[in-house]
């Protein structure tokens, strides 16, 4: 299976507050607030403003936490991601 | 005068609010509360003298509003992006619509489930969009079930899993058993384009569409907010456009409704002044029992009318949401004992 | 409606409506000592009434009704008019209140600080919340509290304490019989008696305090302190929240910080003496 390709939220569209070991992130347009842990709140911010697939955010994840083993990292960011476009907070781009 | 004209009156800018003893509020709040119209009127008022906890009651719901409105274009954003993909493309009726093309009607109101509409021919498709993008059958009677698909203008009723929220999915804009058979290709080909990559029907549409609502699909429940939107929609559409209520007769013939069009403008001209173009402007001896049928409550605001007479029900998403679940739970949970 | 009251509970100004005089009758008792303001227009409208017309007189059942009803609620008889009448102000606030957040949750004050406690029903947030208002505290309320969206204080809602079952006895034992509603067996929710707030707690019931402290009671079981971070009580207390979802990013910042503010634990406790203990001593470290 390929990839798919999302894009974040539009810049301002999330409220991302930090309580202790989870994270809180309103989001403005919905006005849900969902409840994540680590690493969606990683991922969030290290999507960028264009397209990005799993293959590209697992990289980027990489680089920032001294990750090994890509190619497991990349099937769980995928995972993940879907979840974040099943709540709404990433978009199919 | 009963609670439910002043309240009209209020609405239409017949009367001021600074006239109101501070005694009269309890019933215009009761009535407008029923017809799940308290923000707008919170919002016509705005800027009206107020006794200060009718200012801040309004000024809470209208704040309330503002979250409540962003919810329900949220649901059809998420419609979007479950039906987008697969290329099936839908129209927003109602509510969702009258927000998401910023129409006047919009501020302050409550919108309960997402109606759209799309094409007869891409209804399973849409169908098995939403169910792969989570939403699921809020029944599974195969009764129900049948009743629906063979008979009503929507599929059965589908809520989203997690957000909780209804969908309505319609093919055409009444009930196939309806004499009536309004012209469903019509609605779809004509609909424009509005920002955040929504579709609506066209102005004329939009209004026939208000009206057959309120008048030929149903039981006048809700019906002071449907022709409060009646009244703005043709108030803002024919102010934008000098040909409006022509193209709007034309287009009510199209789809077999101008019965219904006709009573609305008269109901709205009745009821929150609207000004009509001549021709339009008769009087109908029928209008009378509607009048007293939507004016029907009193200053708790219950239903009056004997036949009629029936309990306030809560039925839009509101009630199924885990907050208004737990308030339940404050005082019904021992029910389950039985 | 045929007898009619307005009774001011915190911001909340009621208008009840019933049509049998004695509901209406035991909530002015109740709620004699309350501020009154008639000429107020309601917040929040309840109203007591019977499906049909004949059950007003044969064995006569009260429904709850107002600004919104639940469909499926089952009615009272009349001889528990006053659980009616109580059940149905709360249902009002919960679902028609938006001006504050609304935590389902008791609260007592003093030095112009707050302790809240929130808990499921049977927790014991309210008997312990009566309890403290009977000695150095201020009840501010035993079922609902309201934080300001802006500024983050604590207000309260002193309606009268719904005492339940065996806390009856605990508390009846330490107040003035005066203070006390009638008793009603049998209840859905068991043995029911209404306790009026001391006459400080009425007369301070609109000055707003700091939370300072957040407790979630659980009765029954050893003694047991836990710390809690501030996401599960964020958690907890959206769940705790009937208004929480309504209000969007105002509720989202006002818990924020109340959970960051404020110290939460967890604590179990056996009875009461053990419940107020254990309070006074987190209240005290929270405090110092």
């Amino acid at each position: 299976m390929t990839d798919r390709a999302y894009r974040a939220a539009p810049r301002g569209a999330l409220r991302i507050e930090p309580l202790g070991e989870l994270t809180a992130i309103f989001d403005r347009r919905s006005m849900q607030t969902h409840l994540v842990v680590a690493p969606l709140p990683e991922m969030l911010a290290l999507m960028g403003d264009g397209p990005c697939d799993a293959a590209l955010l697992a990289k980027r994840l990489e680089t920032a936490f001294d990750l090994d083993d890509v190619e497991d990292v990349r099937a769980r960011v995928a995972e993940r991601l879907a979840e974040l476009a099943a709540m709404g907070l990433v978009a199919a781009a | 005068m009963s609670a439910a004209d002043i309240f009209v009156d209020l609405l239409a800018g017949r009367r001021e609010a600074a006239t109101l003893a501070p005694r009269d509020w309890d019933g215009v709040i009761g009535v407008a509360r029923a017809e799940a119209m308290l923000a707008t009127l919170a919002h016509r008022l705005e800027d009206a003298a107020l006794p200060p906890p009718v200012a801040a009651l309004f000024a809470d719901q209208r704040a309330a509003a503002k979250v409540a409105t962003a919810q329900a274009l949220w649901e059809a954003e998420m419609a979007r992006r479950a039906l987008a993909p697969e290329g099936i493309e839908f129209v927003l009726l109602k509510g969702a619509a009258y927000a998401a093309a910023g129409l006047s009607c919009s501020v302050g109101r409550q919108i309960g489930d997402l109606d759209i509409l799309v094409l007869a021919l891409d209804i399973r498709r849409a169908e098995n969009a939403l169910l792969n993008a989570g939403w699921e059958w809020v029944r599974s009677d195969p009764y129900d079930d049948h009743y629906y698909r063979a008979h009503m203008h929507e599929l059965p009723p589908m809520i989203h899993k997690a957000r909780d929220r209804m969908i309505d999915v319609h093919h055409t804009i009444l009930p196939r058993t309806h004499r009536i058979t309004p012209d469903a290709l019509a609605l779809v080909s004509d609909a424009v384009a509005v920002d955040g990559g929504h579709a609506v029907l066209c102005p004329a549409d939009m209004t026939v569409h208000c009206a057959a609502h309120m008048l030929a699909d149903g039981d006048l429940q809700g019906g002071l907010r449907n022709l409060w939107d009646f009244h703005c929609l043709t108030r803002d559409f024919a102010a934008a456009d000098t040909g409006f209520w022509d193209r709007l007769d034309a287009r009510a013939d199209l789809h077999g409704l101008r019965a219904a069009l006709r009573r609305a403008a008269r109901l709205a001209r009745d009821l929150y002044g609207s000004v009509l173009p001549s021709g339009w402007n008769g009087q109908d001896s029928g209008d009378r029992w509607y009048r007293r049928r939507l004016l029907a409550r009193d200053d708790w605001g219950r239903v009056t009318h004997p036949l009629l007479e029936q309990a306030f029900y809560i039925r839009s998403h509101w009630l199924r949401m885990p907050p208004m679940m737990l308030a339940k739970h404050l005082w019904t949970k021992w029910r389950k004992r039985k | 409606m045929k007898y009619v009251s307005r009774i001011a509970v915190g911001p909340v100004q009621f208008r009840i409506g019933s049509e049998w005089r004695e509901p209406v009758a035991a909530l002015d008792r109740l709620y004699a000592a309350y501020p009154r303001d008639d000429a107020r227009p309601a917040d929040a409208t309840v109203r007591l009434f019977a499906a049909r017309p004949w059950r007003r007189w044969l064995r006569p059942s009260v429904h709850i009704g107002g600004d919104f009803v639940v469909p499926d609620a089952l009615p009272l008889p009349l001889s528990m008019g006053l659980l009616a009448a109580e059940m149905a102000m709360n249902l009002q606030v919960a679902l028609g209140w938006r001006r504050h957040l609304l935590l389902h949750a008791s609260a007592v004050a003093r030095d112009g600080r707050a302790l809240i406690m929130s808990g499921q029903s049977g927790s014991g947030k309210s008997t312990l919340a009566a309890l403290l208002g009977e000695g150095a505290w201020r009840l501010m309320g035993d079922e609902f509290t309201l934080i300001d969206l802006a500024g983050g204080d604590a207000l309260a809602f002193p309606r009268a304490v719904s005492l339940k079952n065996q806390a009856i006895a605990e508390v009846a034992a330490r107040v003035d019989p005066a203070r006390l509603g009638p008793l009603m067996t049998g209840t859905p929710k068991g043995d029911i008696r209404h306790l009026i707030p001391r006459a400080d707690a009425i007369a301070a019931m609109h000055q707003p305090v700091r939370p300072a402290l957040l407790l979630f009671p659980r009765f029954g079981g050893e003694t047991a302190i836990e710390p809690m971070g501030e996401g599960e009580a964020f958690v907890r207390l959206t769940e705790a929240s009937t208004n929480y979802v309504a209000l969007g990013e105002a509720g989202f910042a006002a818990l924020t910080r109340l959970v960051r503010e404020v110290p939460a634990f967890g604590i179990s406790y056996p009875d009461s003496a053990a419940g107020i203990a254990l309070a006074e001593q987190l209240w005290a470290e929270a405090t110092q």
